[in-house]
């Protein structure tokens, strides 16, 4: 067998996405203590406290100063931070957390389950987005003692759901910098306080963040670093300049262009992979507005996804950095994963035949109807995915005007003002379908909510095994209720996930540590540290 | 001095009006931006829930009408409050402060590296006018003005930075070093090197351009012909009377680019992430943040007036028949 370019592409992005590599030892080395790590940031946040606002750019900072309840280990299983131990009730109404004793914020202050209380009352349960929606059925966090904190629920929670989703929206604030005070306006959001390994330093806004060591850290002797910078930088060419010139020693969250990412693959000062971020894959999807009488038809639907050549897009345009997908649950989450194969291979033939078996025949100019397609510009890949399938439907003879808007744009017209036939942008995957995924196919979302179900199409049999699978305490169960719920949402498809993506990382190797857990860039960075140059 | 004062009073005043429609007008226009800043803010974190989108709608106060938003918005200007930032939860008056620094320095030094070279190269193209000097000179600066400044300046980076690792690939200053006095202002300085020279490059053709056609012009008038005829050296011709006259137009053309280098320094600022107005404006734009981006209007609006100011009394200075 000859190997081509392709197959090498293919075969280097399974080896990719081999779910969660062990944790690299670098048993070799003593670690350095002292020096300086500086990190890229793509965009500045309004908000630098992860209890208010779940975003992976809020983390990237704030996870190095404040800590959640849990994290998740090299397996990718949730592992012990601020939270020490955890049960269940076996009816799943009540999980209580053993709180770890000698923590003090950095402003001297012990740690207690009160903060806890505070945190998931006020800021997850109120303010935090995805938080809001995880919490609503929490009905009261009792204290029995300063280091028990026990969540209470109205309608069971499975406990690997919740373990899961608090490593992101899990973080803790301090209770006595919040109360009393406008949370949405106390200086904290701007100057955290935390009990994590670093303490906020200072914020240039437009330039720089800056973080200190914290000496009493509660693990002791960590952290090896002295300090770490964040460098705003928003031209994507001027980021790989900077990690070039030593002037940063990581990007991630493809913080770099694509075809920069290809060509640091080659360089031997960086290592340029997705490992250590697994925890955070997205596809490149395709919205239907079912309400557009010839979208309504699932054989139209079908065939608009046959149409597309996903592979070619992903060898010549994603620089082989993605596989296609087999639906919005993604192989790198094992937990739910139920396998399978793309539901729609490139088919032109069979999607012709499609549009002609619905009744949509060429026109004499050989068009059979014209949609509207609005990308989400999420990321570089988006108005290229967006002209490629312009070019692979005006071969079945539909014809695609692109409406170009920004990306706060494009959501208002998608989302709010449902003024769109097609639609093409990111589903980002949280670790557990409950959190992020289920939303786009969940009827009853409200007008306006973006990257959820508006696309006019209900399904009660879906509805069904969402609301079943989200209340299932039962782990095995809830795997299968996906998998089943993940046919049928193949079958039907008013959402296509084309792709399964990762996101890269470029770091230098003089960075020690790094990535080796599955979340690493959001997660604290205490054992990280940097080799002398 | 007291009639220059009052007629930057003068100016003041005239420009107030134009400034204030010049507001209104944009503040109405950008409400046809499909998207508000909690769209923006809500497609920066990735999603959230429609309760916490109304409440935020409610925290920015864009849950009333456009109406009563542009009444509160003039209602605050007219105390010369300039609002909120959304994007970074201060006052805007604060965040444009910080920013001006970068932006004047860089403006400043760019346009008067473009003035001062290319005044040089323009006196030498019309010494040597439709020979190879001038052929040379004209063509360069063609290119410069032909070719994109964001290429400009990441070919600087990739030469320069990562190449040679001569200069610092970005940035105003280095992080953390913890320079003082003498030792920072060079740091800055070295740093603003490659900026300023982008951002100037793309101007000097047109100053180049100009000086060379003024004093072509000049040279042939009939005080030259004089200054030539009572026995002075060519040097002292072009120095003394040619040099100054030809100077007018150049000076008009600075009050003019004032005001675009404002708005042209987002590329540059991106690619060398400085903490400029530009980017800022631009992030307030792709942020709809309405108060920071009426805001920069407003003090750019206030800085081109000064430039023209400015202008103006230095025509005064170099031609004694304009009387201000």
């Amino acid at each position: 067998m000859r190997l081509t370019r392709r197959d090498a592409l293919l075969s280097a992005s399974a080896t990719l996405f081999s779910p969660l590599l062990p944790r690299m030892s670098f048993a070799q080395e003593t670690p350095r203590r002292g020096g300086v790590l500086t990190a890229h940031l793509g965009s500045e946040q309004r908000i630098l406290n992860p209890a208010l606002r779940a975003s992976t750019g809020v983390y990237l900072i704030t996870s190095k100063i404040m800590e959640a309840l849990v994290d998740l280990d090299p397996n990718g299983n949730p592992a012990p931070v601020l939270a020490t131990g955890w049960e269940a009730t076996p009816d799943g109404k009540a999980v209580t957390f053993k709180l770890r004793q000698g923590v003090t914020w950095h402003d001297g202050k012990p740690f207690t389950a009160a903060d806890v209380q505070y945190t998931a009352m006020e800021m997850w349960k109120k303010h935090l987005n995805y938080g809001t929606q995880l919490q609503q059925y929490l009905e009261a966090v009792d204290t029995p003692d300063p280091h028990t904190a026990v969540f209470r629920y109205s309608r069971p929670m499975p406990l690997n759901l919740l373990l899961r989703a608090l490593c992101d929206l899990g973080y803790i604030a301090p209770r006595h910098v919040f109360e009393g005070t406008n949370i949405l306006e106390n200086p904290a959001n701007t100057a955290p306080i935390g009990t994590g390994p670093f303490k906020f330093a200072q914020y240039e806004r437009g330039q720089f963040i800056i973080a200190e060591r914290n000496s009493s850290y509660w693990r002791k002797d960590f952290p090896y670093l002295d300090r770490i910078v964040w460098r705003v930088i928003t031209d994507k060419s001027a980021v790989a300049a900077a990690l070039e010139t030593g002037q940063i020693q990581l990007s991630s969250y493809n913080g770099l262009s694509l075809s920069d990412l290809d060509r640091l693959k080659e360089d031997n000062r960086f290592e340029v992979s997705p490992r250590g971020i697994e925890a955070n894959a997205f596809n490149n999807t395709l919205e239907f507005n079912t309400r557009r009488k010839e979208l309504s038809d699932v054989r139209v639907r079908r065939a608009i996804a046959h149409a597309i050549d996903v592979e070619f897009f992903i060898e010549n345009f994603l620089y082989g950095q993605a596989k296609p997908a087999t639906g919005p649950i993604p192989s790198s989450s094992p937990a739910f994963y139920p396998d399978g194969k793309p539901p729609y291979p490139f088919d032109i033939k069979k999607s012709a035949a499609l549009l002609d078996e619905a009744g949509y025949k060429r026109g004499a100019d050989g068009t059979r109807f014209t949609l509207k397609l609005v990308p989400i510009m999420n990321g570089e890949d988006v108005p290229l995915l967006a002209t490629f399938i312009q070019q692979s439907l005006a071969e079945v003879g539909i014809k695609v005007e692109i409406v170009q808007l920004d990306i706060a744009g494009a959501l208002t017209t998608v989302y709010r003002d449902w003024n769109f036939d097609l639609a093409t942008g990111w589903h980002q995957y949280r670790g557990d379908p409950a959190v992020s995924t289920t939303v786009w196919y969940r009827s009853g979302s409200p007008k306006g909510a973006p990257w959820t179900n508006q696309w006019g199409w209900q399904s009660d049999k879906i509805d069904q095994l969402i609301d079943q699978a989200a209340t299932e305490i039962d782990p095995a169960k809830r795997k299968s209720l996906y998998a089943e719920w993940v046919k049928a949402v193949n079958e039907e498809i008013p959402v296509w996930m084309i792709t399964e993506r990762q996101f890269f990382a470029a770091t230098s190797k003089q960075v020690r540590n790094h990535h080796n857990v599955p979340r690493w860039d959001s997660s604290d960075w205490h054992d990280t540290w940097i080799a002398a140059s | 001095m007291m009639r220059v004062l009052l007629l930057a009073l003068r100016r003041l005043a005239a420009s107030l009006p134009t400034l204030f429609v010049l507001l209104a007008g944009l503040f109405l226009l950008l409400q046809l931006a499909p998207g508000d800043t909690v769209d923006a803010l809500v497609a920066q974190i990735g999603g959230g829930d429609p309760r916490m989108i109304e409440e935020l709608r409610q925290y920015y106060g864009l849950d009333v009408s456009v109406a009563v938003q542009l009444g509160r918005y003039v209602w605050r200007l007219l105390q010369l409050d300039l609002g909120f930032s959304a994007i970074y939860g201060k006052p805007v008056s604060e965040v444009i402060l910080e920013r001006l620094p970068a932006t004047l320095l860089l403006m400043g030094s760019a346009l008067s590296f473009a003035f001062a070279a290319g005044m040089a190269l323009g006196v030498l193209a019309a010494r040597r006018v439709n020979r190879w000097p001038d052929t040379l000179i004209s063509t360069l600066g063609l290119v410069f003005y032909a070719t994109p400044s964001f290429w400009f300046g990441l070919m600087g980076i990739v030469i320069f930075a990562v190449k040679l690792g001569w200069l610092p690939a970005g940035g105003l200053e280095e992080i953390g070093a913890g320079y003082t006095g003498l030792r920072r202002v060079a740091d800055i300085a070295w740093h603003l090197l490659l900026p300023t020279l982008t951002l100037a490059l793309i101007f000097l053709a047109t100053y180049l351009r100009i000086m060379r056609a003024s004093m072509l012009e000049v040279m042939n008038l009939d005080f030259v012909r004089t200054a030539r005829a009572k026995g002075l050296s060519p040097r002292r011709v072009i120095t003394g009377h040619v040099l100054r006259n030809a100077l007018l137009p150049m000076v008009t053309l600075v009050g003019l680019q004032a005001g675009t280098m404002l708005g042209g320094s987002v590329v540059v600022e991106s690619v060398f992430a400085l903490p400029g107005l530009g980017r800022l404006a631009y992030e307030a734009v792709v942020q709809r943040d309405l108060n920071t981006l009426l805001g920069i209007v407003f003090v750019s609006a206030l800085l081109v007036i000064l430039i023209n100011f400015i202008v103006d009394l230095l025509y005064a200075r170099l031609d004694p028949r304009i009387v201000t």
